[in-house]
């Protein structure tokens, strides 16, 4: 151990959206570099939305990252509506949260199914894992499906959304169609709890490893906050999220295209783990049963666990969209005109959306001129938030690891990494591993 | 007959369209029987450098781009560049006509200098490209098709007309009659108007059409009450590059 020298570069970490690098070296037993480095292009969303008009902001914005669409062009529509005081009606906030909920279980079945999956199984891909387990990735591909048609029934199609736009809807979906997908909601749960038991069987492969943080997401008195809330923390507790600069203090590091963030300590988490240890008590019924049965309770520090979270919150989304249907259906869906395009008063004001995406809180804070143009803008991305938090669980977790074989190391740093499911390009991109 | 090696590669984007293609779900493993894999790294861990067809993704924004975009173009067979991004530079050169230090310390702030960036271009501004897959994201429906035609060993067929035939024969109301505006008559068809189908308008994401009459797109425009500035501003957030060229 003493004698150990370790130089680990992995490059463009893999299964991850983005491109992101681990560097690692150690010399004589003592680790010299322990680093998470962004190298992805960086893009300038924010001056790009400079000078663009009001009814643009969410498609621009949506293009931010390919996965959580959904959930940026919903940030982008609540920052716009806050600044010009929009409000949207009881019906199509339902609508709005159950276009959540589609991103959510997608990208969450997504990152379980096939960028989590091949580890626990200790193959490089899915596509091995489509041939020995043929069953459970069908069964992970149906819920995939699912996600993906609810998407479709409420955005017009599953990434950069249609339908969304400033005020409300373009488009409904139908009460039938509605009821049809409840049924297929309903349909699912078996094949969940089947993904659920697949997950348990592989469990023990997830490393235990705690290093106690802060976590921070959106919290509601009455609800599992994902469309809207205040800001909450495990170490200071809830503050307007008008406030949220105080939380997120960004900073730049030189190794890095992608902005930090950091709180009350040096770093924070956001994402499931976070929301599950913020909102525990709100989950639904069977999702609260799916944490049980991985013992998972909060507050929980092992960011492996972020993974089980996922399969919880997946389990909270298809229980809840099928509750708020069934409101849909009570309060009787109002239709709306073809082409809806509702009528909004321009004004000047400054605005900011926050909403829950599969990976974090996520923020969009837009200032428009008189006429509508957006004079200022500024995103902060999940992933961003969370990479400082990445490096010091990677500082913490290699001590730990330092006597195994440098492949292990470097498969339980790539490990870390992915529990975190980083979306770089949102960020920028993520992943090498250098030891020395 | 061994299967073609085919590889993904992302430049600036959102992975949106190797998202499309992740998405194929079962199609996805048929697809898997007739080509194999060897670079995806949004989904795979193994890596090869030996492929025959690249699917590139994103536009080229840095210097440093363009040397993995010849080492690609050395290896590769074919190269088809997927998405608007990749196609035509799609939103990323909306920030092309603006001063690009002030965009970075827009961002970035008083460490902008670290951050070296340039005008976003398509990939054909830097290597040749043999297909493309247009759109804003691709379409799994068009992404199989022209994989289907290279496979086949013939030209994907792409349209050479603007959306507003498709829009036509989907009986929408025109956006203009809406009081709406739409770049429609002078963008690349192949989308099925998918966008006006939701109830929206065209955006662009599709870039220009083949000999678009862009003058009197922007005198309609102008027109049905924009003022010259603001229909300028429309044909920037896809045409960019596109139009620079031009």
């Amino acid at each position: 151990m003493k004698e150990r020298n370790l130089d680990i570069n992995v490059h463009h970490v893999t299964r991850v959206e983005g491109h992101g690098t681990i560097y690692v070296n150690v010399r004589k037993g003592i680790i010299e570099k322990c680093e998470w480095n962004i190298s992805e292009a960086p893009r300038f969303f924010e001056a790009m939305v400079v000078g663009r008009n009001w009814r643009e902001l969410h498609h621009i914005t949506s293009r931010i990252c390919g996965i959580c669409s959904i959930g940026h062009t919903l940030a982008s529509l609540r920052a716009t509506e806050a600044a010009m005081g929009i409000t949207i009606s009881e019906q199509d906030l339902k609508l709005r949260k159950l276009a959540l909920h589609a991103e959510n279980m997608q990208s969450h079945v997504l990152h379980l199914g096939f960028l989590v999956l091949p580890d626990l199984l200790g193959v490089g891909s899915v596509i091995p894992v489509a041939s020995s387990n043929p069953e459970e990735v069908k069964t992970v591909l149906r819920v995939h499906r699912l996600a993906n048609e609810m998407s479709n029934l409420l955005c017009g199609r599953t990434t950069h959304p249609q339908r969304l736009i400033p005020g409300g809807f373009s488009k409904i979906p139908s009460m039938k169609e509605l009821a049809e997908l409840r049924e297929r909601l309903q349909a699912s749960v078996p094949d969940l709890l089947k993904v659920a038991e697949l997950f348990k069987s592989l469990a023990s492969k997830l490393p235990d490893f705690t290093r106690e943080t802060e976590f921070i997401g959106l919290t509601k008195p009455d609800e599992y906050a994902l469309y809207d809330g205040n800001l909450g923390s495990t170490d200071t507790g809830t503050a307007p999220v008008t406030e949220y600069l105080s939380f997120t203090n960004e900073y730049i590091v030189p190794w890095s295209t992608a902005k930090r963030a950091k709180h009350t300590r040096d770093s924070y988490m956001v994402g499931a783990l976070a929301r599950f240890n913020l909102n525990y008590d709100k989950l639904s019924p069977l999702a609260k049963k799916t944490a049980e049965l991985f013992g998972l309770k909060p507050v929980c520090h092992n960011p492996f666990m972020n993974n089980i979270a996922q399969l919880v919150e997946t389990v909270h989304s298809v229980e809840d969209s099928i509750r708020l249907i069934n409101e849909l259906e009570a309060a009787g869906l109002q239709p709306q005109p073809d082409y809806n395009n509702p009528p909004i008063k321009v004004k000047a004001g400054r605005g900011i959306g926050a909403v829950e995406v599969p990976r974090g809180i996520l923020f969009h804070d837009y200032t428009y001129n008189e006429k509508g143009v957006c004079t200022k803008a500024n995103c902060i991305i999940p992933t961003n938030q969370n990479h400082g938090n990445i490096e010091l669980d990677m500082k913490a977790l290699l001590p730990k690891i330092l006597d195994k074989k440098e492949k292990e190391i470097e498969l339980s740093l790539e490990m870390l990494v992915r529990a975190y499911d980083p979306c770089i390009s949102c960020s920028t991109h993520c992943v090498k591993v250098n030891f020395v | 007959m061994a299967k073609p090696k085919v590889a993904f590669f992302d430049f600036a984007g959102c992975e949106g369209d190797q998202l499309q293609v992740a998405n194929l779900e079962e199609e996805l493993l048929t697809l898997l029987g007739q080509v194999e894999v060897v670079a995806f790294r949004e989904v795979m861990k193994e890596q090869s450098d030996n492929y025959d067809i690249a699917f590139i993704e994103g536009s080229c924004t840095r210097l440093q781009d363009e040397e993995r975009l010849k080492q690609i173009r050395k290896k590769a067979k074919l190269v088809v560049a997927i998405g608007s991004c990749a196609t035509i530079g799609g939103i990323n050169s909306l920030r092309n006509d603006k001063d690009l230090d002030d965009v970075r310390k827009t961002v970035y702030g008083e460490d902008a200098r670290l951050f070296d960036s340039y005008a976003a271009r398509p990939i054909d501004a830097v290597i040749p490209v043999d297909a493309y897959v247009h759109g804003c994201p691709i379409t799994k429906d068009e992404f199989l098709s022209v994989v289907k035609s290279l496979l086949l060993g013939k030209k994907p067929d792409i349209p050479t007309y603007p959306v507003c035939v498709e829009c036509k024969k989907n009986e929408n109301v025109c956006a203009f009659e809406r009081g709406q505006y739409c770049v429609g008559p002078v963008t690349r068809a192949g989308c099925n108007s998918c966008c006006v189908n939701e109830g929206t308008i065209c955006w662009g994401c599709r870039g220009l059409v083949d000999n678009p009459n862009e003058n009197s797109e922007k005198e309609v425009l102008i027109k049905y009450g924009l003022t010259v500035d603001d229909a300028i501003n429309k044909f920037k957030l896809y045409f960019g590059w596109q139009e620079r060229k031009r």
